[in-house]
């Protein structure tokens, strides 16, 4: 039975045009978008294009042993025989991969680029990446509470707290070095998840996959710390192919969360990213995820293409993933976190806030697959809508025949700022057993100009207004994230709104 | 003089609806203002504190010796200028304390003064809810969401006594309440007088100018005031109703 419980559309015929005339005045001036900056320095980018040679080529850059060159040709092959999907809502020219490059790497000053992790720690950083990370804020020095693993185009330049993490059996380093330190539990779990052929651009990722990260947490230990990465894009017309797999044993916890940014560039910047989550019996993982790729500009010039599969499974029983994502960048969005829910009494999340703002598409969910029996999922949806973007949920609840007693909670808010924008619902549900409880919410706003003009009757600026709303909507998400994060969410989304700040 | 309006006219959506009233106040009266539905009651309330929607096409607002021509609707509320609304509007999501210590500290900002921080904020919104006799739970809830209809104008009281402005207008607060609830919005309106803080009294009812006692009354006609009074006017109005004050204004 496939049923799409409550499909909305509500596009571009809003009756009330000249209301919000000025509300699309404000959103429209020149968005601030500070993590615009680019950072000059040496770097060695392959010549445009996808073959068999640059793939070798990727492998041999990175020193890999023989299964993972094999591993990616073989992704390559199947890459090669797909289609380019185009079903999301979100629209855009077919892309020529023969465009991009697929490697752009920083020469490390000391060691012109042939330094590979040795006994004497660290390699080097290049100063002026280290320098583009201070900016950003991101603690590469370890002076943090948190773990860091930086990413710069296609590879990591520092993984902090290591030995610290270590110490309690943690493995947390650059999917790279576990390629080369841990090739066991990489073959083991690469592709189990997120097979080569799941989609276009896993199979494309597969093949070039650049840098991404390894997270290995034993059997009973609650990770101290939050664990992180940032991820950087700099060089123009190249793509980073993100690969993270993150393994939780027998009763273990961690939390981690993973940041990203790209300079202001007049064309499009591809990042497609594959990461897998195994969560085994007792064992929980929250993946947090604050993206705010460049958006492209007022004539929709230039951003991310952000084409991410992202999915865990709780293999074990009593096991708990949680997804919880706050969206703010990217020209065109395409992701679904999802959650395989294996064990007995496993339990997925997902909790995202998704804004688009001038011509941003994005289309972005999540899917829940019962298997186990009495397993649960949430979904809390909050997606907002301005300029003249576009803004999809879509989702799939299935629950399978064996899945006794599944119970799933619903609820996609969204939000329209303006009259020119678009939001759109598609939540489909499968049930394959009678004993499912399924519960669906969904409801759509407009910021009215009647709340706008009270808060400015009592004072409230009218950009202060639509942020306090906003943040007041995306509240029960926001709640979900690490504390520093829902910060930094919230003033990413009063950035994104504003035209310029300060 | 606070306010004083000179042969105002106004429009919505090229509807002239306030056709030459003229007003003038001083600091610490109240005036009453009466009318049939429809006279432009609520269309002066948002006139006055610059409603984009509306269009002033003629005549003048001068608050505090100021005029207001260019002014956005915040930048007169910074100068001391409350409406309470006819219908208070719902933010979901907001918590009121929050929506109110913003407010507060918008307005204290432009008056150069320090803003309050959580603590302090708690401690001057726990001494006016008493001096209101207001239930404290309101300040937790969502801005609106969920209130009753008494509640909803007890609320905007309520912010009209933390915002502390020089000119408050109250557009209808005492439609659809009971007796009870007219009763504490009159005592909290009671308990904000003071020699320099003016109000503007929209109703419909004598009742809650029994309880308020206004200096000044005047009678809203397609869009002019034709008629002005003391208190008395307002029990006239509540025996006779404004028939006889229209028919004269067509004959005259
Ligand atoms: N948006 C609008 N467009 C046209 N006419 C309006 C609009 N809003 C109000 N009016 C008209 O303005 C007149 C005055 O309305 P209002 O000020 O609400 O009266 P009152 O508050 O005295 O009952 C009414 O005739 C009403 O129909
Ligand atoms: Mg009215």
């Amino acid at each position: 039975m496939v049923e799409a419980a409550k499909i909305t559309d509500l596009t571009h015929d809003a009756p009330f045009e000249s209301q919000y005339e000025e509300i699309d005045e404000l959103l429209s001036k020149k968005q601030f978008y500070k993590e615009g900056f680019i950072t000059n320095t040496n770097v060695e980018t392959f010549a445009k294009g996808i073959n068999e040679d640059v793939v070798r080529a990727i492998s041999e850059k990175k020193n890999e042993p023989q299964w993972m060159l094999d591993f990616r040709l073989k992704a390559l092959k199947v890459w090669q025989s797909m289609e380019e999907p185009h079903w999301a809502k979100a629209e855009y020219e077919p892309l020529d991969y023969q465009d991009y490059s697929y490697y752009s790497a920083p020469e490390c000053g000391s060691c012109a680029g042939e330094c590979n992790t040795d006994e004497a720690g660290e390699p080097e950083i290049d100063p002026e990446v280290a320098k583009a990370f201070a900016e950003l804020g991101v603690p590469i020095e370890g002076n943090s509470e948190v773990a860091v693993d930086a990413i710069f185009d296609s590879i990591s330049v520092s993984t902090t707290k290591r030995e610290e993490l270590a110490k309690l059996g943690i493995i947390f380093c650059s999917f790279s070095e576990a390629v080369q330190d841990y090739p066991d539990l990489v073959q083991k779990y690469i592709a189990t998840v997120v097979p080569v052929g799941d989609n276009y651009f896993a199979a494309l990722n597969s093949a070039v996959a650049s840098d991404g990260t390894f997270v290995y947490v034993p059997e009973g230990v609650h990770c101290p710390i939050e664990l992180s990465t940032y991820f950087r894009i700099n060089e123009a017309k190249t793509g980073q192919f993100e690969r993270t797999i993150l393994i939780a044993e027998k009763g273990s916890y961690v939390s981690y969360l993973e940041g990203c940014s790209a300079p202001v560039r007049d064309t499009y910047q591809l990042h497609a990213a594959v990461v897998e989550v195994i969560v085994h019996e007792d064992a929980e993982v929250k993946y947090s995820t604050v993206q705010n790729w460049y958006p492209g500009d007022e004539d929709c010039h230039g951003g991310i293409l952000n084409f991410v599969t992202k999915r865990g499974i709780c293999e074990g029983d009593n096991s708990k993933l949680s997804w919880t994502q706050a969206e703010t960048g990217s020209a065109i969005t395409w992701k679904y976190p999802s959650c395989i829910l294996k064990g007995d009494n496993s339990i997925g999340e997902f909790y995202s806030v998704a804004l688009t703002n001038r011509h941003q598409q994005a289309d972005t969910g999540t899917k829940m697959i019962h298997i186990g029996k009495n397993t649960k999922s949430t979904i809390i949806s909050k997606g907002l809508s301005a300029g003249f973007s576009d803004n999809t949920y879509r989702g799939l609840v299935k629950i399978l025949p064996s899945a006794e007693g599944a119970r799933n909670f619903t609820q996609c808010d969204s939000m329209l700022i303006g009259d020119k924008c678009g939001a759109h619902t598609f939540p489909y549900i499968e049930v394959g057993n009678s004993s499912a409880q399924m519960e669906h919410e969904a409801t759509t706003s407009r910021i009215g100009e009647d709340q706008l003009f009270y808060c400015q009757q009592r004072g409230i600026s009218e950009q202060d207004a639509i942020s306090m709303i906003v943040n007041g909507f995306c509240k029960d998400v926001f709640s979900e994230l690490p504390l520093e994060f829902a910060q930094e969410a919230e003033e990413l989304l009063a950035i994104s709104l504003e035209g310029s700040v300060g | 003089m606070l306010l004083k309006v000179e042969n105002l006219h106004a429009e919505i959506d090229d509807k002239e609806i306030i056709k030459g009233l003229n007003l003038e106040i001083k600091p610490g009266e109240i005036h009453a203002i009466m009318g049939p539905n429809g006279a432009g009651k609520s269309t002066l309330a948002n006139v006055l504190v610059g409603r984009d929607e509306y269009e002033v096409t003629d005549g003048s607002i001068e608050f505090d010796g100021e005029d207001l021509d260019e002014l956005d609707p915040e930048e007169r509320a910074h100068k001391g200028m409350f409406l309470a609304f006819q219908y208070p509007v719902e933010i979901p999501g907001v918590s009121n304390k929050f929506f109110m210590q913003t407010a507060v500290n918008a307005v204290r900002n432009e008056r150069g003064q320090p803003e309050l921080d959580m603590f302090e904020f708690d401690e001057f919104a726990k001494e006016k809810i008493e001096l209101l006799d207001m239930r404290s739970d309101l300040l937790d809830r969502s801005v609106n969401v969920g209130f009753s209809g008494g509640e909803k104008k007890r609320n905007d009281i309520f912010q009209m006594a933390l915002l502390e402005p020089k000119l408050c207008i109250m557009d209808e607060t005492d439609s659809g309440l009971d007796i009870d609830a007219l009763k504490l919005v009159a005592n909290g309106v009671n308990s904000l007088r003071s020699p320099d803080r003016s109000f503007i009294v929209v109703t419909h009812y004598q009742r809650l100018l029994d309880y308020i006692k206004p200096d000044y009354v005047h009678v809203l006609y397609d869009g002019k005031i034709v008629k002005s009074g003391g208190f008395e006017l307002g029990q006239q109005l509540e025996e006779q109703g404004y028939d006889e004050i229209i028919r004269h204004y067509h004959n005259g």
